[in-house]
């Protein structure tokens, strides 16, 4: 059993983390301020070709495993959650269906610009009265007689929807009926077309820096090329990508579950209580014992994951159970570090602050723990309710 | 253009350093590319973009000191050349110098870049020592660089500002930090490393005189820096601005 990086992520991640540190931790607290996706930043992760790492190379990127950019995110994410998942999203989301499910010609076309991080793209499947429930989606998609889709609907939460270098987002639509139920299908909406609006950025309650928009689609149209995949399959396809996504969503919350730890171990040190360091107290040695045993076995859960995908073997199971498992604990971690800080840990000058905003999301995003669980239960055999 | 960069492979500085006698402890200790060195790497990499050729790395050490030029070849340079030979271990800056222009001499070459000083040794006497042996020109304590007319054109750093100095090729320049900001290694190059060209020598492949090796620097003690006082506490009676400012003089810092 070996369960070494190769030498060449070894490398890559002593890189990521320098760059982290040097060029993502001196601001990451402003940009959380300002609350605005700073596209330099974006452009730095894009020179050192984080947005093409897992694509091939004919589109310009550098075919490497999924696991490589699990540990990009995870560097990123020890520092910075907005940045994190602004990368897990461009590249989950935004990328990885043209490359899964598009044409040649749509490949060509989106593809290059996207690895090169010179442009950004979203994924528009939950909409503002249903995220999980795939049934819930009204967004519809109709032929027009001049031979394009007429698209109309709302489409909420959307990543990297609006930033200055968005290139498209493909949304999910109804198209039509089969059997009696709803044909779903992806369609490609390029920025700018006409009847496609960017609403505001939301104000959330973490990853303020990530671009994130409710978009509005009013007799928007588009070529019928656009389509992504086989009409009807624009649901099911969604969910084969959301596999990928769950990993590295893993790898984002154990980054943040480090951090925690990190700062946790540099506080303690630093303060004195009662006369002594407050490491030196065994109630606050427990606690950062667990968090530092809960980030590690989070961190085995998608190392694992991501070995089964690279192995071709069935990896779901082990991808929701990362997912809910990480997410799950970082948020515990983050709570648990802001409590180690004490007062401290509740303003923002503190990262832990930051974090534990942060943390949240991660059991609600790209499928929220109770759908893990689900997805658990179906695999080991469980019936639908 | 033929740009050589000398680099070197050292303990990690942000670890305590082993001592094995009076030598620092290199073998089976984490090491890293001299971070001096990375700026050498960082300026022959950006004259190559300008004017076209190729950066070759050098270095003296153990066989792990190829972890130093992968990081090289990481970021982009073309290949690498590791001098390797037990007979080497104690080597002073004087032989360093000796293997290194044997190795040099070996191809043509228009520019040898190295760093001021290294991050372990800190003689500081190798690249001068290199440029005599090589009999070229040098330019040290290099700010900013510049090629123009077939020239090299650079800031020298001096105690009270810079002097603008030029050479022609082949020469030797040393940089300073803060010439450049070194990149950072992609995971392609990372990748396209593996596959460049890497030579890893014996003294017996270079033309040096076997008396050449022998170290004439002979170290007679090694003793701790020592330790940091704690301060001077001063409390303001009023006078306070009057007794910094009368401090930082006789620091010498303003």
């Amino acid at each position: 059993m070996d369960l070494d990086l190769s030498s060449e992520q070894q490398e890559f991640q002593k890189m990521m983390r320098s760059f982290v540190d040097d060029a993502i931790r001196p601001h990451a607290e402003s940009w959380d301020r300002d609350g605005e996706l700073p596209m330099d930043a974006v452009a730095q992760m894009a020179g050192l070709g984080l947005f093409g790492l897992v694509f091939p190379e004919e589109y310009g990127g550098s075919g490497a495993e999924l696991l490589t950019l699990c540990l990009a995110i995870e560097e990123i994410a020890r520092v910075d959650s907005s940045l994190a998942i602004t990368l897990e999203a461009a590249v989950g989301l935004g990328a990885m269906p043209i490359l899964r499910f598009g044409t040649e010609g749509q490949k060509a076309k989106w593809l290059p610009s996207l690895a090169a991080g010179a442009a950004l793209a979203g994924f528009g499947l939950t909409e503002p009265d249903g995220g999980s429930d795939a049934g819930a989606t009204r967004t519809t998609a109709r032929l027009g007689d001049d031979g394009r889709w007429v698209v109309n609907g709302s489409k909420a939460f959307i990543t990297n929807s609006g930033t200055p270098i968005t290139s498209f987002v493909t949304i999910t639509a109804i198209t039509g009926e089969r059997d009696g139920r709803k044909e779903i299908s992806a369609i490609i909406i390029p920025n700018g077309t006409p009847g496609f609006e960017i609403g505001r950025p939301y104000q959330k309650m973490g990853w303020h820096h990530s671009d994130t928009h409710e978009l509005a689609f009013n007799d928007c149209r588009v070529p019928e090329e656009n389509l992504l995949g086989a009409r009807g399959e624009g649901f099911k396809n969604f969910l084969r990508i959301l596999d990928d996504g769950r990993i590295a969503i893993a790898a984002l919350a154990v980054g943040l579950a480090q951090g925690c730890v990190d700062e946790s171990l540099s506080y303690v040190h630093g303060r004195s209580a009662f006369g002594r360091s407050i490491g030196t107290f065994q109630a606050l040695q427990f606690k950062i014992a667990d968090m530092a045993l809960k980030t590690d076995l989070a961190r085995q859960s998608f190392y694992r994951a991501a070995w089964l995908k690279e192995q071709g073997r069935s990896y779901r199971k082990e991808a929701a159970m990362a997912k809910l498992y990480a997410s799950e604990i970082a948020v515990e971690v983050a709570r648990d570090a802001v409590q180690i800080h004490g007062g401290y840990g509740y303003i923002e000058e503190f990262a832990v602050c930051r974090h534990y905003r942060d943390a949240k999301i991660l059991e609600i995003g790209e499928g929220t723990s109770e759908i893990m669980r689900l997805l658990i239960a179906r695999e080991l055999g469980l019936p639908e309710g | 253009m033929n740009i050589i960069v000398c680099v070197k492979h050292i303990p990690d500085p942000n670890l305590p350093g082993v001592m094995d006698g009076f030598r620092l402890k290199r073998e089976g200790v984490q090491g890293v590319l001299d971070p001096g060195d990375e700026f050498g790497v960082e300026a022959g990499l950006r004259l190559k973009e300008e004017l076209g050729g190729e950066v070759t790395l050098v270095s003296m050490g153990p066989a792990q000191a190829q972890e130093a030029l992968r990081r090289g070849l990481s970021m982009g340079a073309d290949k690498a050349v590791l001098i390797s030979d037990d007979s080497l271990r104690g080597a002073d800056a004087l032989v360093t110098a000796r293997v290194l222009a044997a190795a040099i001499k070996r191809g043509a070459f228009d520019l040898v870049i190295a760093g001021v000083e290294s991050t372990d040794g800190y003689t500081g006497t190798m690249p001068a020592t290199l440029a005599e042996l090589l009999g070229v020109p040098q330019l040290t304590f290099t700010t900013a660089i510049e090629v123009s007319d077939g020239r090299l054109r650079v800031r020298r750093q001096s105690a009270d500002g810079y002097q603008v100095v030029e050479c022609s090729f082949p020469c030797v320049m040393t940089v300073t930090a803060g010439v450049n900001e070194p990149r950072y290694a992609s995971f392609k190059g990372i990748m396209a490393a593996k596959k460049k060209p890497f030579e890893q020598l014996s003294t017996s492949e270079l033309e040096v005189e076997p008396d050449a090796l022998k170290p004439g620097q002979e170290v007679v003690e090694v003793s701790l820096v020592e330790q940091r006082k704690a301060g001077e506490v001063l409390p303001d009676d009023g006078q306070g601005a009057v007794r910094i400012a009368t401090f930082l003089k006789e620091a010498k810092v303003i």
